[in-house]
């Protein structure tokens, strides 16, 4: 059942080349109609050319990094306090 | 007497109706209370509409202004739009609890002074533990007895703020404060455990995720955004809840990031976008506060909407983890797009209701020259798209194919979540029709070409970074470590530790309590004898029957004694 379902659209191989090409030339795009629209940076860092586009990548590099190494400390198994429950 | 009548009571009297009521009856309570109650906020004027005196307290059990009207009307839309979620699938009592839950929500909107407003809020923490309970499992049971010990903890702690005030100023007006004594920050402490900061936020992410599918609509939107409108009320310009509202966004991204539970994704990501609105109340200038009612009444919308298409995959999945959900798209298109829209809206892209209403913000932030909150809220913004606006409809509805062909929505959960999208988008489109009920009169342009290519920038590219950094966010079967491991863990360990090292001390104060114990019961047998003596037997000897002569005697010494005392003074 799933080998035929999952040749729906979405799921074929060409699709989601088709879907990386296309959110490629959009985010190009977004960066591109900065040289025609003026981007009003309140603090001047956030007017510079593709700001947005670093800040964004960046932050969430940044926050997904962190969200990991926190992890390592954080992250327990799904039962945790019910073991301790038992261990009670 | 009319202006004295909140409309918070109509939803009450509703919430006492729906057990008796039966059938179409009882629908027809939960889906005309709401509106009736809508019908009544919009009657109550602004100001004081009378005083009532209690005890030595000019009470005012009314108070009408258009951010009181503002937060009252998206709650009853709320309980409207949730009713007609829950109301074929919830049970009877789980429905009557959230009716009067959303009662004490509205009740405080209302409220015109710091008792009625303690009233209403102790009737939201009572009630919603009662929601959270109708989850019904053991864990549901566990997480209700904690939360309703941070709400009762909460309550005490508020309290104590109010009497201080009221002792202090001889005034229970609800008015602008600063916490700047004890009593000011017990009740700013208050205050803040609802709206889980920091360092007790970890109430909401365990407990909102235990509830029934339809319980966590109606608790999502609620306590929280009470604790928002009471801090615009009475804490606007604080600037402690600057660093409060921002490490609540940072803290909710991670911790989202970090979740594999798709309702506790959701409860985390409540946490940071309340943040923005407790920033916003920090800042305090008109265009915050502004932004922080607007944002609240878009985030009851879409988060609802959110946790309505999380509640449908549970119901028709029964599965409420990231690792076993995936593929759902196939089979559940109104959810799927539905839960989409909510994404998009919670991120803030153009054209939702976040969109118009997050800006505000920011832009107070900007027009304040503060560089780095508004650096930190721009990089969060780009943050809750990867936590929110991408993982989450992601996990559930794309990702792998779990093999799970789960039928989509009952019309009436789909026609709930269709009116929250189309709302979000409405807000998005046509933002000028929010913004006249806002507090302060404003001239705002939601849309300029620049800000549109900033966020689009911003939000596509930490898109980018998601599907990049997808094999650093691959699920796994954990919970993580919040605060709440200090009484859940810590704690008993603590009490178990104390126990054990004050062993030899218990020991040997019971062993001299014994031997105190036999003593006395020694001596009390030598004087008084045993305690069931017959009458023939010799008694102890005070016990004993002595002659009336020598009670004489001891009366003749006694006087004696007395007239030497006095007379030698």
């Amino acid at each position: 059942m799933s080998d035929t379902d999952s040749e729906d659209f979405l799921s074929k191989p060409q699709t989601i080349r088709r879907l990386w090409w296309g959110f490629s030339i959009v985010l190009a795009l977004t960066v591109a109609a900065q040289l025609v629209i003026y981007v009003k940076g309140y603090f001047v860092v956030d007017g510079w050319f593709g700001f947005g586009a670093i800040y964004g990548f960046l932050s969430c590099l940044i926050m997904v990094l962190a969200a990991k190494g926190l992890g390592y400390v954080l992250k327990k198994p799904a039962d945790f306090y019910q073991q301790d429950e038992d261990d009670a | 007497m009319p202006d004295l009548f909140s409309p918070a009571l109509i939803m009450l009297v509703a919430a006492l109706a729906i057990g008796p009521a039966r059938g179409h009856v009882r629908t027809a309570v939960l889906l005309l209370a709401p509106l009736l109650t809508l019908w009544a906020i919009w009657q109550v004027p602004d100001g004081v509409q009378g005083t009532v005196r209690f005890l030595s307290y000019n009470i005012e059990p009314v108070e009408g202004s258009a951010l009181r009207r503002l937060f009252a009307t998206v709650f009853a839309l709320m309980v409207f739009v949730g009713g007609l979620y829950a109301y074929r699938l919830a049970r009877w009592y789980e429905l009557a609890a959230a009716y009067a839950y959303a009662a004490g929500a509205i009740g405080v909107c209302f409220a015109g002074d710091l008792i009625v407003l303690f009233l209403y809020w102790e009737l939201m923490a009572l009630f919603s533990t009662v929601v959270v309970w109708c989850g019904g499992t053991p864990a549901a049971r566990a997480a209700g007895i904690r939360y309703a010990i941070m709400h009762l903890l909460g309550g005490v702690i508020l309290k104590v703020g109010i009497e201080g005030v009221l002792i202090s100023t001889g005034s229970i007006e609800i008015r602008p404060m600063l916490a700047t004594d004890f009593n000011t920050w017990m009740i700013l402490c208050g205050i803040l455990i609802n709206a889980a900061a920091p360092p007790v936020s970890a109430w909401l992410a365990d407990a909102y995720p235990e509830s029934s599918p339809t319980g966590s609509v109606f608790l999502s939107a609620f306590t929280t955004k009470t604790a928002v409108l009471v801090l615009i009320l009475l804490f606007p310009g604080e600037p402690v809840l600057i660093g409060v509202g921002l490490f609540m966004v940072v803290y909710g991204i991670i911790y989202a990031l970090l979740e594999n539970d798709i309702r506790r994704i959701l409860a985390y990501s409540i946490v940071n976008q309340v943040g923005f609105m407790v920033c916003a109340v920090g800042i305090g200038t008109e265009l915050a506060l502004n932004g922080a009612a607007a944002h609240a009444f878009a985030h009851i919308i879409y988060k609802a909407l959110l946790f309505m298409s999380a509640g449908v995959v549970i119901y028709r999945t029964g599965k409420t983890r990231c690792t076993e959900l995936g593929g759902l798209y196939r089979t559940m298109p109104v959810t799927t797009i539905c839960c989409i829209i909510g994404a998009l809206a919670i991120s803030s892209f153009p054209l939702t209701s976040g969109f118009t209403t997050k800006s505000l913000i920011s832009l107070a932030a900007a027009n304040q020259q503060m560089v780095w909150v508004y650096m930190t809220l721009t990089a969060a913004s780009a943050g809750v798209f990867l936590h929110a606006g991408i993982k989450f409809p992601w996990f559930v509805f794309f990702q792998r194919d779990s093999g799970m062909r789960p039928k989509d929505a009952p019309w009436n959960m789909a026609a709930a979540m269709i009116i929250f999208a189309a709302l979000c988008i409405l807000l998005g489109i046509a933002p000028q029709w929010l913004y006249p009920f806002l507090p302060y009169p404003m001239e705002y342009e939601a849309y300029t070409a620049g800000k549109v290519v900033f966020y689009l920038q911003l939000l596509l590219f930490s898109g980018l970074a998601f599907f990049i950094l997808l094999p650093l966010m691959k699920r796994t079967e954990t919970i993580s470590l919040d605060v709440d491991w200090l009484w859940r863990r810590a704690a008993p360990w603590l009490l178990r530790f104390c126990a054990q090292a004050l062993q030899p001390v218990l020991a040997y104060s019971a062993s001299t309590w014994h031997s105190l114990e036999a003593l006395s019961k020694q001596l009390a047998v030598n004087y008084l004898g045993q305690p069931d003596t017959a009458d023939s037997q010799e008694r102890g000897l005070f016990a004993r029957s002595w002659p009336i002569g020598a009670t004489a005697l001891w009366i003749v010494i006694l006087l004696s004694a007395y007239v030497f005392i006095y007379y030698t003074d």
